[in-house]
């Protein structure tokens, strides 16, 4: 075997959409020496497709905005199972990210006297969304990517991680492989953090990225970090339905910002029955369930799914407001929005749920390993906002790339055993070994339809039992597939390392689903519809100790008092 | 998608060009899939891979249109495989698709872009003016935000003549890609750099003879031509004093 080349760091960030890549510019402006890494090219992560925008108490277009009231509908809309910690933290320093990306270099939307532009989305009190039209991501990752690259960052790009190395207790880099040529790469670093994003392809319609396939959450758990919050899945209400080539793109919460309706095959606007005072703006957990309700009840569109009309809107309206959706159904259903509705259905859109950490320094329970992003858990509860996760993306991001410099100056780089990568790479060449079994893809599929038929907006203890014995012989399979071909450019053999990790993290949110005995945000009970009071003070945590998949609640502390008075209404 | 009302019984013959590093002409493998409605070519090449050949080499992430990465050719021309629907090609011959021409093959429809990236580190970044309030009116920056736009498929870069046909163009010519990253810069209201020179020695903008290709081709309908390149080179024109183009010009 040839020697594996080692690079060097101080901070090892995996991940380069905005998580990832708003650390790495803390950690460099720190003096460190930052190494990237990303599965794709630079610039083409998850983030890149972020429509609405991003929330901010800038109070731009309603002074009476504060981060008070930000933090208040943050653990509104997450039904108080939220990090209070993190809400604290993401409230008071959203808004000083947003103007700091502008310093870098973005152009948000305008209000009439200059500033940045901020639009109504669901769950949010004032208008706090600064966007571009409904390409956000777009400009926040260019921004950011023209930032780290002006600042001499190495990315490493096309570089798949699938191993982190522990020693001793602590993280000392990690092991993976180069796309083009199959290579296997290692990474020596004291510090490592995960920003590798979510994992909605674990569900057959989702609105993610192929990258969507919870690979940091995987590696934190074999690496013996905690998850937490994993039965929290976010089904966004709006995803396309037809045709079926594209089911489940996302269409922006920002048309309902912009005064879109939502209505069935009899013309109701039924949202009335389901939030008579939020309407379409009600967050998204409730929005979903209404869409499917109406459509099991036999008042859906042609297509099965709701109505959603903005063409009571001018045409040059809608254009310039929502440009990206305009060219989606002309180019992809031969629909034109500013004539005629949309139809709509759920879509598995978003973990709430991820890699346990420290609201004040992203460290996860390992020492040196930290995590951010969509992979982390803690902010947003049993139901996100739309919006928070941008700008969750930047405060994080920035705290876990200062926390990692901070530990890499304390702490010296461990030992990257030769042994370690060999045993990285014996896991990785396993699929292609194999002469026979089936393909990732297949068992793919399976996994794919399995969550959504027992996992997913409506729940109960049966379905969730049956999830968990299909579960475990999926693993069985998925640990024996098969690959053909060569480690060069291969996606095969990449769908077939990864599988496993996926099935695992399934297990986790049926788990996870089958102990929260009760209806919250996101997580739908049939058999439990209502809140259970003593469920709120606790959060799931999932590890895996070398044994199997353990899943327990852990009490949060409470509310400190500066906090507790801010929230007038607990929910009923 | 196996819903059968919505699955004409026609096969859709699906060609691509596979091929290993260093093998640029390639061979053209056939593969029958079944058409659904409203698919995308990405879906063929997908299931193909899903179905057939699993170490079919394909980029994609977002399959929305919106992050760039599946820029290949079909039927010869420059486009994006999850934004092209089956539908809008001709029904009575093959659909082929070949990876972009203009960079080097790594392994069947996937090629090595680095050559953008490297590019782009050499223009000069964003550098704020001091002298100045962080307000402007929309209309400001409705030019700038045009070419923020770009979803970085390198499909303008794939086209234009000055490197397709002259690989070794490269390291002095940037590509209309980069003279819009440079003109959304330039156009930014707070910006207080000039990049005209920029343009002219590194960047070899006057290489371009507004062909217009590389409108043509964008998926994000910049006016790459008109409101990127032509703009750069009269200020061009304009700074480095031109006597001719300014005597024709009549300025
Ligand atoms: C269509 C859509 C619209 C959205 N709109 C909004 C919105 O308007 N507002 C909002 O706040 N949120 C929105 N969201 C949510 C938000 O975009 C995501 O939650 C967020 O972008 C996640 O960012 P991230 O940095 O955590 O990870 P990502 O952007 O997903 O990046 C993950 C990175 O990790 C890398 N990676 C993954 N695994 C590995 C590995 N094994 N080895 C190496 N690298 C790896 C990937 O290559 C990638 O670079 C939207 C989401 C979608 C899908
Ligand atoms: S207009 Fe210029 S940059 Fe565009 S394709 Fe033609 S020569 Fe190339
Ligand atoms: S300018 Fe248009 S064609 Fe060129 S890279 Fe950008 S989006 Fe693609
Ligand atoms: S896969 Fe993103 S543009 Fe085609």
């Amino acid at each position: 075997m040839e020697r594996t080349q080692v690079h060097e760091a101080d901070v090892l960030i995996i991940g380069a959409g905005g998580a990832g890549l708003r650390a790495a510019i803390a950690a460099k402006e720190a003096g460190a020496r930052v190494a990237v890494v990303c599965k794709s090219l630079l610039g083409k992560a998850h983030t890149v497709m972020a429509e609405g925008g991003i929330a901010a108490s800038l109070g731009n277009v309603d002074a009476r905005d504060d981060w008070k009231t930000h933090f208040k509908d943050t653990m509104f809309g997450g039904k108080y199972v939220n990090d209070w910690r993190a809400a604290e933290l993401h409230a008071k320093e959203a808004a000083a990210e947003v103007i700091q990306l502008e310093r870098w270099g973005a152009l948000f939307d305008r209000t009439d006297d200059g500033k940045i532009l901020q639009r109504r989305f669901g769950g949010h009190t004032y208008p706090r969304l600064a966007h571009v039209g409904d390409r956000t991501g777009l400009e926040l990752i260019r921004t950011l990517e023209d930032t780290a690259v002006s600042k001499k960052v190495d990315v490493y790009m096309e570089y798949t991680i699938t191993r982190l190395v522990i020693d001793n207790g602590r993280v000392v880099g990690a092991v993976g492989y180069k796309r083009d040529n199959g290579e296997t790469v290692a990474f020596r670093a004291p510090a490592v953090i995960i920003a590798t994003g979510g994992a909605g392809k674990i569900y057959t319609v989702n609105s993610n990225s192929w990258e969507g396939t919870g690979d940091g959450q995987v590696l934190a758990l074999r690496a013996g970090a905690e998850l937490s919050d994993m039965e929290f899945v976010q089904f966004h209400p709006t995803g396309m339905v037809w045709p079926l080539s594209v089911r489940g793109i996302l269409v922006t919460e920002a048309v309902r910002g912009e005064g879109g309706l939502l209505t069935n095959s009899k013309g109701e606007r039924f949202m009335q029955r389901y939030d008579p005072e939020r309407m379409e703006l009600s967050t998204r957990d409730v929005v979903a369930r209404a869409i499917f309700t109406e459509v099991r009840e036999g008042r859906g569109s042609p297509h099965g799914g709701a109505f959603l009309a903005i063409n009571h809107k001018p045409a040059n309206f809608v254009r310039q407001k929502l440009p990206s959706m305009y060219t989606q159904f002309m180019a992809f259903a031969d629909v034109d929005i500013t004539k005629e509705p949309m139809e709509v259905f759920p879509t598995t859109h978003y973990a709430m749920g991820g890699i346990r950490v420290d609201a004040e320094t992203c460290a996860t329970r390992i020492p040196g390993l930290y995590a951010a992003g969509e992979a982390a858990t803690g902010l947003h509860g049993a139901n996100r906002l739309g919006g928070n996760s941008l700008s969750d993306l930047l405060v994080f991001g920035r705290r876990a790339g200062v926390s990692a410099v901070a530990y890499a100056n304390a702490n010296q780089a461990g030992p990257l055993t030769d042994e370690a990568i060999a045993a990285a790479e014996q896991e990785m060449n396993a699929p292609l070994q194999r002469q026979s079994g089936e393909t990732a893809f297949e068992v793919l599929e399976e996994l794919g339809s399995l969550m959504m038929e027992e996992v997913g907006v409506f729940r109960t203890a049966e379905s969730l039992g049956r999830a968990k014995e299909r579960l475990a012989a999926l693993r069985e399979r998925a640990r024996n597939v098969r690959a053909s071909g060569t480690r060069t450019y291969n996606p095969g053999w990449h769908a077939a390392i990864q599988i496993e990790g996926m099935v695992a993290l399934a297990q986790a949110i049926a788990a996870s689903a089958l102990m929260r005995t009760e209806s919250r945000g996101a997580h739908t009970r049939v058999d439990y519809p209502k809140y259970d009071d003593n469920l709120q003070r606790v959060n799931t945590v999932s590890h895996d100790d070398g044994s199997g998949l353990h899943v327990e609640f852990r009490e949060r502390a409470p509310l400190p008092e500066h906090l507790a008075e801010l929230i007038e209404k607990v929910p009923a | 998608m196996s819903d059968s009302t919505t699955t004409d019984e026609k096969v859709l013959q699906l060609v691509v060009n596979r091929g290993e590093a260093g093998d640029e002409r390639g061979q053209d493998v056939t593969y029958e899939i079944p058409r659904v409605k409203g698919m995308v070519v990405l879906d063929a090449v997908l299931y193909a891979q899903g179905h057939q050949d699993q170490d079919l080499a394909v980029r994609w992430n977002c399959k929305a249109g919106k992050c760039g990465s599946c820029a290949a050719e079909i039927n010869g021309y420059p486009r994006l495989l999850c934004k092209t629907r089956v539908e809008d090609l001709p029904a009575d011959k093959p659909v082929r698709v070949q990876p972009m021409q203009t960079f080097t093959r790594i392994k069947d429809l996937v090629t090595d872009v680095s050559w953008n990236y490297e590019m782009n580190k050499q223009i000069p970044p964003f550098t704020p003016r001091e002298d100045k309030e962080w307000r402007w009116q929309q209309r400001d920056v409705e030019r700038a935000q045009e070419m923020r736009k770009c979803i970085e498929c390198f499909l303008c870069q794939d086209v234009c003549h000055v490197i397709r046909y002259q690989r070794s163009n490269k390291p002095k010519f940037a590509g209309p890609r980069f003279f819009v990253r440079t003109a959304g810069l330039d156009y930014h209201p707070m910006d207080a750099l000039d990049r005209a020179e920029f343009l002219k020695k590194e960047a070899g903008i006057e290489m371009c003879n507004v062909t217009r290709c590389c409108t043509d081709v964008c998926p994000e309908h910049i006016q790459i031509t008109d409101n990127a390149i032509i703009p750069a080179k009269e200020r061009i024109v304009d700074q480095f004093h031109d006597p001719v183009k300014k005597a024709v010009k009549g300025t």
